[in-house]
């Protein structure tokens, strides 16, 4: 445990991480404002409970528990059905089926050059947003962190309050959820055909340099 | 160090998010880095995977802005 907590050195830490913390904040309430109160909360309770900070280097992680706490805390207080996002875990999907990559590689979209890049690279931050929000929260909080922030395992699995091993089966299927929302709004957004685009496009530009 | 045991596709498909994200252990580690670097398609699948893991990390910053800051560091220097 550290003795005493400067205020500048919190400071110093609180605003190095405010991007971070702010695209956290971002996706866990989808909205800038709520986003911002959260942030505000979550930096005073930092401060208050600032001797349970075990390390210096241990700020990081630990301010995105309480972000995390704050957030599923406020969210259960404002929940119409408090337990509609909650058995998560109980519900029978295999984990992690859907593989975006497998469906990119379906024999129909193998035409030309590489789908899974090509996709990749037509991929907007707003799509990868949406896909995101659309998560239930459990799914959410756990891609937010594992994927969004880096953290490891072990500090999501002390961030929820769950063990190690639920995290690795909930990120799994998060992921698995979050890959099939990026596929339904690729397919709707017309992403899906690009390899054969690309290709009349290669196409088209070859005929018209032998022209 | 023994040499990394011979897994099969489905077996390093498995593992390969956990090994994307650091959380294999030594032999785990080794047996799927081994078969990614001989098997193509799993290397593909790596490189995807990879791909959008790291696109999702860049949206996990939000330009918080001046006056966010700001109000934050008024907060701040309450305390």
């Amino acid at each position: 445990m550290i003795e005493t907590i400067d205020r500048e050195w919190f400071e110093e830490q609180v605003t190095s991480l405010l991007d971070d913390l702010l695209g956290a904040a971002m996706r866990l309430t989808k909205n800038r404002h709520d986003a911002e109160d959260l942030m505000a909360e979550s930096v005073t309770k930092a401060w208050g409970s600032r001797e349970s900070l075990e390390a210096a280097d241990r700020f990081r992680p630990w301010i995105f528990r309480i972000l995390t706490n704050c957030f599923l805390t406020d969210c259960r207080k404002r929940a119409v059905r408090p337990t509609a996002d909650v058995p998560v875990d109980e519900v029978g999907e295999e984990e992690g089926a859907f593989s975006l990559f497998e469906e990119l590689h379906q024999p129909f979209l193998l035409w030309w050059g590489n789908p899974e890049q090509e996709f990749l690279n037509k991929l907007l931050r707003a799509d990868l947003e949406r896909a995101v929000d659309s998560l239930p929260e459990a799914y959410r909080a756990v891609v937010v962190l594992a994927d969004l922030e880096g953290l490891a395992y072990a500090e999501i699995a002390e961030s929820l309050g769950v063990p190690v091993g639920t995290v690795r089966s909930r990120l799994a299927r998060a992921r698995g959820r979050l890959q099939k929302a990026l596929w339904i709004h690729a397919q709707e957004a017309g992403l899906t055909k690009l390899a054969t685009k690309t290709h009349e496009a290669s196409h088209e530009a070859s005929e018209n340099d032998r022209v | 160090m023994k040499p990394a045991k011979t897994i099969g596709c489905s077996e390093a498909l498995k593992h390969l998010l956990e090994y994307l994200d650091q959380e294999l252990d030594g032999t785990k580690r080794r047996e799927v880095k081994h078969h990614i670097e001989l098997c193509r398609s799993c290397f593909s699948r790596a490189e995807f995977e990879q791909g959008l893991k790291d696109r999702l990390r860049k949206a996990g910053h939000e330009r918080a802005g001046r006056e966010f800051e700001n109000r934050i560091k008024t907060l701040l220097k309450r305390f």
